[in-house]
Formats: structure tokens, sequence, C-alpha cells
């Protein structure tokens, strides 16, 4: 298969701008997506190409403009929100919460909500408490709402491209560390379908399942594995909501033994989910309880030491597989 | 058509009210949004404006009065004269006052929450027509019209009915009265290799035995189970292996819910013995057991005989095209059965070969599912330790089983003199409900003659 | 600006509870508004407002009965103001509105048993039985909800009105909200965003003057609404939201520029609630006489002796339409008794869509 080497952002940019060719009902909102050209340059080039009443410059209002895509897609057109980074979303909890991912139900089916919010998510580099939140599972709490993560640019952009097509609504969580990563992507029209896993390296001593910036991690890491001996499997959900259970659970049959690892923090986070639908499947396959890798229970500090001792580093993740190997 | 006016209520945790003040009299006209009473609520005195008009032909109820939710406190009628002696009647037999005391008793006999939609005993919201004020005049039945009603029939159980006697409490396996800690994996792995774990030790952390100690037991062969005898008592217990367990189970099972009957037949092994001979003298290396050319012989009967062949599925009998014999062999373990396919298409040499290969497999519990399982018939041998007669118990689901005995000799009657003879017994137990004794007579008989004249099995 | 155009003309808006509907007092403009509506179309929506009175008293009265459950939040004493703008709108306009949405449903021609069987929570219902009282819906009719957070309807309305704009079209986009929701942040960014994209939403308060039990004069910094208008650059209006006529007039006036020229509007209605909140409140924030000076001049009142002395609609033929209005909620009743709830398996139906 042809593919191209580009980075995670312009992956991003490749599926809007293609989905927005192919759909004269898709638009992206969002602030600075249009002159500015993305506050991460995710939109670069889009307001030139397809003019200001397709990329639309939003006064800083998330609770707002969220709300006018969710009527904007209840009367037919595919609203694309960018939140310049997730933390603000939070500002938008009412509309997200009350109405894109209620409005179906409430509605006895009258009203789908295609409609996608992306942004970047989770810590970035020492911006401090207010924006690191990992809100995966929160969005994931909430029956009605899709969430997915991509980690890698041929994900972002074929997980873009499915998110826009789908009847929605979906939230996709990227990682502003990523924008700049490259990888292969398929060129054409390349999509990756929501609710399936990646096995993103196989093994067979240890399953370690991570999202985000953490698949990157730990597959960047492969080599620290090898040197000790530990051949990994890395399942990358991709899609946090509906889970790939039955990947993962293939994956935990093969090995018996799971490490889960998360940028966000511990209590109701996305492994514990993860946890608990490995037990409920894989009981008898466990050969040592599930362990999980996460973000300390304190916000994210802005002194560097203390942001990194916050955060999951690979250290942690060799440590916790050699644990489960009972090599520890 | 005049209808009864019910205490309505007027917040979502009313449950009863005091009418303070009528504010129409009996003859009077009310209209749409005028108020006919006062009510004294939990919460405040409110006024209680009609959603009709009409005439208000009878108060029911006395100021100060404290009435249930529901019950009926007036009567309105589109005239002023209409006879409305039925609703009254039927307000007298459904609408008593409340009693100080009386909260709406629950099934379980908790007292009733007081929220907004009267609690069903599992404490589901209720279903609008199971309220107990009803919206059009009510059925003559003082059930229906009773607000003290319980609620549905369907709800007097709050409480699923207790499993704790469908399921025996399992019992944490323990050594030396600690319990033993094992992951579920390694378990899993255990019973697979049929290894008693509790004889192993844990690696893992608090002792765990893990996947690790399973397989290292498994291949060092220490996984026997390791009897645990207290140093000086007068018996030991054994711990049951898999294979134990399982033979224990079927046994009973075969003899509490299989009606068995034996038949045994006496036959003269002097050609079968002598056809052996004549191979074994032509073809040195071919090893053939009496029990290989018995199983070579029950295929043949059993081709003959297809009732014996069956087995009793409770509506239905199936009676098996394939013959599959599973031949009983004795282990360290126990007594297991494979099955030797297709019988009756299979040549003497081959079917010794695959007996051989099969007993050899089972010694070493190698035998895979497939090679243990099924089977139309089994023929049990104690002939090598010299029991002369036995009853086999079957092998269900099969009908029957054929026990072997012995070859002895003794003295045997021919014509009507006395010779020294070469017998064996055969016994055929079989389930009466699929094989009668005529069936099995038939089948004993042919058993022998092909025992006895060996050369008809080329017929 | 054709309204201020017209307030130069002397065409004042009346204050709150001061107008009388006769023939004789009728304004210019009421004038206006009576030829062009003509007598079908007036009794039309007179007929409306009745029908709603009723459908809300008999709602109390289920409520009453405990047939209906949950919230509930009336609109008697509105009428008005939900019949007279709607009747200014195409079917192919869009509505959004609070969790008070029963009168602006039955305006917009909704089926009553349908709604009445959504009240009892039946499949029936318009929204399946789903959404209940506070989340009405309808594709057909583009009612886009049916809101329970209040002011949660602002941006979703406006969205609507993004649309029209989007697809080029002359649609425009009625979002009713009450006084209580002006104090929302959602209102401020709504406004913001509709006159800097100069969007064809017509914000309609609906100034009830409580916000549940708080006067609108706590509650708010300012107490003519209007005056937020030019803070947002947009034309604001009042309007006497008791006054069948001058709600068609204002509001249809505004909706006919906003074809030929997309951009909001904020209307402020003076209007009030006969009932509380919503059912369980006593409403003992207000003083009785209060609620009765109001209904001394009832907006359905008012219409009908109108409409009596032009002699388009007299005693008999009113009382006609009263009986048939009622007539009309008691078979939404038995609908609705008749009606089955949802079966259990659509429990897990629309949470996604396919």
């Amino acid at each position: 298969m042809e593919t191209q080497q580009i980075t995670y952002r312009e992956a991003l940019n490749q599926a809007l701008a293609e989905e927005m060719e192919r759909d004269p009902l898709v638009f992206l909102m969002g602030e600075e997506v249009g002159a500015y050209n993305g506050a991460y340059k995710v939109s670069q080039g889009l307001l030139d190409r397809f003019g200001p009443m397709r990329v639309l410059d939003t006064p800083i209002a998330e609770n707002g403009f969220t709300g006018l895509a969710v009527g904007a897609a209840m009367t037919g057109l595919r609203p694309v929100v960018e939140f310049m980074s997730f933390n603000f979303a939070l500002v938008a909890m009412d509309q997200i919460v009350s109405n894109a991912a209620k409005t179906l139900y409430m509605s006895g089916g009258q009203f789908p909500l295609p409609m996608v919010m992306r942004g970047p998510g989770g810590p970035a580099a020492r911006v401090a408490a207010q924006h690191s939140n990992s809100l995966e599972s929160i969005f994931a709490y909430f029956p009605g709402l899709i969430v997915v993560a991509p980690s890698t640019p041929a994900d972002a952009k074929g997980l873009l491209k499915s998110a826009i097509r789908s009847p929605g609504p979906v939230m996709m969580i990227e990682n502003e560390i990523l924008y700049g990563v490259s990888g292969a992507v398929p060129l054409g029209d390349h999509t990756v379908p929501i609710g399936k896993a990646d096995v993103k390296k196989t093994g067979r001593d240890v399953t370690i399942v991570a999202h985000g910036r953490m698949s990157y991690m730990v597959l960047a890491a492969a080599g620290v594995f090898a040197r000790e001996g530990i051949d990994i499997e890395l399942v990358d959900p991709r899609t946090i909501k509906p889970l790939d259970i039955e990947t993962i659970a293939a994956s935990v049959r093969k090995t018996h033994r799971v490490v889960i690892v998360e940028e966000g923090h511990r209590f109701c986070g996305v492994g514990a989910e993860i946890a608990d639908q490995i037990y409920s499947t894989c009981f008898d396959d466990l050969d040592a309880p599930i362990v999980r890798i996460t973000h300390t229970e304190n916000p994210l500090p802005y002194a560097r030491n203390l942001e990194a001792a916050s955060l999951p580093n690979v250290d942690q993740v060799v440590l916790a597989a050699k644990g489960v190997l009972y090599r520890a | 058509m005049a209808s009864l006016l019910r205490m309505p209520s007027l917040s979502p945790t009313m449950e009863s009210g005091v009418i303070s003040g009528w504010r129409k009299q009996p003859g009077e006209h009310i209209d749409v949004g005028e108020v006919l009473a006062e009510i004294e609520t939990d919460k405040a005195v409110m006024e209680w404006e009609m959603a009709d008009e009409g005439y208000i032909r009878q108060l029911l109820v006395e100021p100060g009065q404290e009435v249930r939710v529901g019950t009926p406190i007036a009567v309105l009628g589109d005239s002023a004269d209409e006879d409305i002696s039925t609703l009254l009647a039927q307000a007298r037999t459904g609408g008593a006052a409340a009693r100080p005391d009386s909260a709406p008793a629950r099934a379980d006999g908790a007292p009733a929450r007081p929220d907004s939609a009267p609690a069903r005993a599992d404490g589901a919201p209720a279903r609008p027509d199971s309220a107990p004020a009803a919206s059009t005049p009510p059925a003559p039945t003082p059930a229906a019209a009773a607000p003290a009603a319980p609620a549905q029939p369907a709800a007097t159980s709050s409480r699923p009915p207790t499993t704790a006697a469908a399921h025996p409490a399992p019992v944490a396996p323990s050594r030396n009265g600690e319990r033993v800690k094992i992951s579920p994996y390694g378990r899993k792995l255990a019973v697979q290799r049929g290894l008693d774990w509790r004889a192993l030790t844990g690696s893992g952390p608090g002792g765990r035995i893990v996947a690790h100690d399973v397989e290292t037991a498994a291949t060092a062969g220490t996984g026997a189970p390791a009897p645990g005898a207290a140093p000086g008592a007068d018996f030991e217990d054994l711990p049951l292996n898999m294979m134990r367990k399982a033979i224990a189970r079927k046994m009973t099972e075969s003899k509490q819910t299989v009606p068995h009957f034996q038949a045994t037949r006496k036959v003269r092994m002097e050609r079968m013995l002598a056809a052996r001979e004549a191979l074994r003298q032509d073809y040195p290396d071919l090893k053939v057991t009496v029990n290989d050319l018995l199983i070579k012989v029950c295929a043949a009967a059993l081709r003959l005989h297809p009732v014996v062949n069956s087995q009793f599925l409770g509506d239905r009998i199936r009676r098996f095209h394939a013959v599959d014999i599973a031949v009983a062999v004795s282990t360290d373990d126990g007594l297991i059965t494979p099955v030797l396919r297709a019988a009756d298409q299979k040549g003497l040499r081959r079917i010794a070969e695959e007996v051989r290969a099969l007993a050899q497999k089972a010694r070493e519990r190698k035998l895979t599912p497939e090679e243990y399982q099924g089977g139309t018939f089994t023929l049990s041998n104690l002939g090598m330790f010299g029991v002369t007669e036995f009853n086999a118990i079957i092998n269900t689901p099969q009908a029957c089983i054929l026990a072997v005995s012995a070859v002895v000799k003794e003295p045997v009657v021919e014509g009507d003199g006395l010779a020294v003879g070469q017998t064996m017994n055969l016994t055929l137990s079989s389930d009466h409900r699929v094989v009668d004794g005529v069936a099995a007579a038939q089948f004993l008989d042919t058993l022998a003659r092909l025992i006895q004249n060996p050369v008809a099995l080329l017929l | 600006m054709a309204l201020s155009a017209a307030r130069a003309s002397g065409d004042t808006e009346p204050e709150v509870a001061q107008g009388v509907l006769t023939r004789d007092r009728l304004t210019p403009r009421q004038k206006r508004v009576v030829d062009e509506l003509g007598r079908e179309r007036l009794v039309a929506m007179y007929r409306q407002m009745v029908l709603i009175r009723a459908f809300e008293q008999r709602s109390e009265q289920m409520y009453q009965q405990r047939k209906i459950g949950g919230f509930l939040h009336l609109y008697m004493g509105q009428e008005a103001l939900g019949v007279g703008a709607i009747s200014a709108l195409r079917r192919d306009d869009y509505v959004s509105t609070s969790y008070r949405d029963h009168g602006i449903a039955l305006a917009l021609g909704m089926d009553p048993k349908a709604c009445m069987a959504e009240l009892f929570g039946k499949v029936t219902g318009v929204s399946r039985g789903k959404g209940g009282s506070m989340h009405f819906y309808s594709k057909e009719h583009h009612l886009l909800g049916g809101h329970g957070i209040v002011g949660g309807q602002t941006p979703v309305g406006l969205g609507a009105a993004f649309r029209a704009k989007y697809m080029r079209t002359d649609q425009v986009s009625l979002i009713f909200l009450g006084d209580g929701a002006v104090a929302q942040g959602t209102f401020h960014e709504s406004l913001n965003i509709a006159s800097l994209w100069h969007l064809p939403a017509l914000f309609i308060i609906e100034n009830n003057q409580y916000g549940m039990g708080t006067a609108v004069d706590r509650a708010l910094s300012v107490h003519d609404l209007t005056l937020k208008a030019p803070g947002y650059n947009m034309p604001g209006v009042k309007v006497d939201g008791m006054n069948l006529l001058d709600c068609y007039a204002v509001i249809s006036e505004a909706v006919n520029e906003r074809r030929k020229s997309p951009a909001p509007i904020l209307i402020e209605a003076k209007t009030y609630r006969y009932r509380g909140h919503s059912i369980s409140d006593p409403a003992t924030y207000r003083k009785k006489e209060e609620v009765e000076a109001y209904q001394r001049v009832d907006p359905i009142l008012q219409v009908k002796r109108l409409l009596a002395e032009l002699g388009w609609l007299d005693e008999a033929a009113s009382k006609e339409l009263d009986r048939d209005a009622r007539a009309e909620v008691s078979a939404a009743v038995e609908f609705a008794d008749a009606s089955p709830e949802p079966d259990p398996s659509e429990l897990a139906q629309h949470v996604y869509a396919q």
C-alpha cells in the first residue's frame, strides 16, 4: 500500500480538508481556527480554501458555540467543533451532556446529531493544572457519546474521517505533543473504523493497553523492554467508547498478564473500566492482577520535576511488566 | 353525567389532606377555574381550582377531616337534579377516610415511602394505572376504589428468592488450615494438566501459585496428589484427582439413573485361542490379544444387533450407524475408556495397533478429548486378573457394556460325557429402557457363535 | 428599521396589563392585524389559545391524579404570546423553547393526543415517552425541544438560525427563553454570536416576571430587558405578551424583516403565568391580588370579547368552541390512558444513532 510520511497535525488537516471537500454540509468552527490557521495549526489553509462560511472563528464562548453546533446538527448540518484544548470543553459541559449526548434519546430518536468535537487533551508541556486534564472517562461516562483517541498520524486521519462520517456525536481527543510526530499514512481515502483497537506491537509476555500519548510512549520504548527480556504486546484501543474488548481479551488470553497505562487519574479513569472488562471476560486467563499506571492523585504541578513525577514513564511500565511476570 | 371529585395531590409528597373550608355548597354551580375548597396539605394551605364546570351535588367530607389523596370528597353533576345515588354508594364503599396510623402496608412490611409516585414494593415507580386514585369513576368493587389497597400483586416480593440453597457454598481449598492461593490462569493450567495444585508451592506474592509453578510441576511430574497424612493418625485422606472425581460422578449417575440388568453367557474359547495361535505362527510380528479378537467379534455382532448400539435420549432412542467401541484401560489414576472408532471397518491388525496405542496414551495421560469421548459400546476385560465373572456398570449414555472374564480350564459337557474345556464368561449389562432381555440374549448368542466359530466372521 | 418607524408613528407598545382589546380602542397596528388575519384565521388562533388553556388545566388535574409524574410547567396565562408568535411563522421555520413547552407545541400544531401521551409517559407520545413534559421534540414541526436546563435552548435555537444562513434559505429561528434564562451565560454568548454572524434568530424573552420564585427585579440588574439589545448591537423590542394581536404584529414584522436580511432581534414580551413555576410550586412569592389582576385581563377573554364585538364569534359559537376544545383534550386523555408504555426493548434504543 502506498503511504505518505506526514505529521499527526498534517493528517488531521488532510482529514478535515478531504471531508469538507466531499460533503458541503461539513463545517469547522472554533477559536482561532480560521484567520489564525488554528492555535496548533491543525486547520492551516482551510479558511483560504473553503471560505468564512465553512471555517468559522468563534468568540470565546464554548458553551454557546457548542450549543450552536448542536442546533446546527439537529437541523441537518455536520459541524466539527474544535476545542482549542479539551480543558475548555468543561465550560461546554451542559451542552455536551444535556444536549449532545441525550437529544437523540430524549426526542425518541427524532434528532441524531452528526457532530464531532475535537481538540488536544491531556497534559502537554508544563502548562499546569487547568490546562492538563484528561477527560476521556468523563465523556465516556455518558451513554450517547462516542469517544476516540488516536495515537498515530494514520489513526488520527482515519478516525477523524470516520468520526465526521458517523451519525455522531463523537468526541475526538488528540494530543498536542503528538501533533509533531511523523508516521506513515496510507494515501487515498484512508479511514479507521470506530470501535476497533489496534495491536501496535505483537508479543508474548505481557499485554500493555495504552492509548494516545501513552501508546506512543510505550511503542517508542520497545527497545527498553526488549533489553529487559520482556516481549510486550501493545494494544491501543484507539476508541475509548465503544471499547473493543475482543481485541484486548484475545491478547490477554495469549499473555496472561496486563499493564494498563494512562495519563488520566486513577479513580474512575479509563483504565478502571478496561480492567473491569478484562476481569469479566478473561478471569481465568490472568496469572496476575492487572496493574495500572496512571497520573498521580494531585492536580498537575508546574515545576518540571513534579510534573514528571506525576505522569507515567517508561521505567514504571517496565517495573510493572516485570511485576506481573513475577520477575521483579 | 355526575362524577366523584377526589382529594387531589397538590404536592409530590402529599399523602393526605384536610379540607379547611368549602367555598361552594350543594346546589351551587361552579365554573372552570373557580375555587371549590381550601385544602391543607403537608406543605401549605392551597386553593383547589376546578378543571370542570358543573353543579356541586354533595360534599362528602367535613372541614377538618383528614382524608387520603384519591378519596372521594364531593360529587359534581352536570345538572342540579340528576340521580347520584349509585355514585354515593360507590363513594361510601371505596372512600374510607384515612386511619391515623395507616401508611399503606407494603408486602414486605416496610412502611411506604412518602415519595411522589406510590412506591411498588420493589421500589420502582408505580405505573399510572396502579395509582390508588382513578381518574374515571371507579368500578363498583371496593378493591379498585380503596386508596389503601396494596401495590399490585406482582410487586409483593421485594427481593428475588435467595439463591443460597441453589448452590452449595464453595469451600476454599486449604492446606494445613491455611488458604491456598493460585492465580486464575494457574488454576486453569493445573486442571488441564490434571495436577492437584494444592500440593504445589507458590512462588508468587503471599505464596500464590502461579502459572510458572504449575508448568514446572507438570514437566517435573511432581503434580501427583499429595496425601495429607497427619503423623500418628490411623487413616489417611487421599484427595480426589480429576479422573477419580469423574469416575465417581459417572458411575453414581449410571447406577442411579439407568435400569441395569445383566445376562451371562459362557462360551468355549478353544477355537478362538487356536485361531490366535495360528496367526501368531504365521505372523510373528503381529501382536494380537484375545481382547483384540473380542473387539472384532463385538463389532460384527453390533452390526447385526443395532438395538445394542443405541442410546436412550429421554424422548427417543438413538440408533448409531457407527460402531465405536470403547475399551476399558486401567491407569494409575483410574479407569479410562479410549474409543476405537469405526471398529466394524477395521481389520484385526489395525484394531490391535490402535488399541495398543490408545492404551499407551491412556497410561501416559495424553489422550485427547476426541479419543476418550463418545463411543457406542464398551468392552471391559478383567480376565487377566483371574476374575471369572463380573457385572460392569454401563458407561452412560451407552446402552450396554460387556464384561469379559478369564479363560478357565474346567470340566465341560460334550454330548453326554465330560471333557476338559476352556471357557470364558461374558456378562452383558444392558439399559432396559433400550434393550430388553431377549435382545440381550440374542446379542450374547451372536457373540457366542462368533467366538466359538471365528471363521463365521468372514460371513 | 421598520419598527422604530412604527414607534415614531405613535403606535406605542402598551405596558403590561393595560391592554383591553375592544373593537373601539384598537390601535392602528392591531387594526391592521385584524384585517390581515380575517375572521377565519383569528378564530382559529383563538381556538388554539382555548385549546392550550384547556390542555394545561387538564394536565394539572392529571398530575394531581398521579397520571403525570416528575416536573410539570404550565403555560396558562401565556397563550397570547405562544400563539401570536408561532402564527407568524412558516412551517419550515424553527422553534426552540424551555421546559414550559406544551403551549408552544400545541401552537405549532402538534397533536394534543401525542402531547398528552408524552406527559403520561406512553410510547405514542411525541418523544415516544422518553422525554416527558420538559422534552417535547418534533422533527416534523421543527420543534427543537423542550429543554430542562434553564437557557440550554438558547444556543441550540441559534444553531438552527445558523443553518438557515449556511444553507442560504430565508428560514428564521424563534428562541423562547424566560426572564430567568437571561441571567445564564448562554444568553450572553448566543446574542453575541448571533449579532456577530448576522443570524436570523428571534430571541423572545417570555418575561413572566418570575424565575421560579425570584422576581425578575431580584435576578437581573436592569428591569427593561430590551436595554440589553444594544449591548449586542441588535434591535430590542417590547411587546405586551398578554395581547394576541400585538404579539402577532410585532413578531410577524420581525420575522418578515429577517427573511429579507438575516440579523437577530431581542423581543421582550411581558406576560404572566397563572400557576407557580411548576406544579409543586405554591407560588407564595406572589400576591393573590397580582394574579387576579392579570386574570382580569386574561388574554383569552380579551380575544373572546373582541371576536364577539366584531361579530365573528357569538356566545353560542364561543361556548361550542370551548366544548369542542375540551372534548379534544378529553379525547387526548383517553388516548393517553389507552396507549401502552414503551416496550422494555426501547430502553436501549436511540442511545446511539445508527
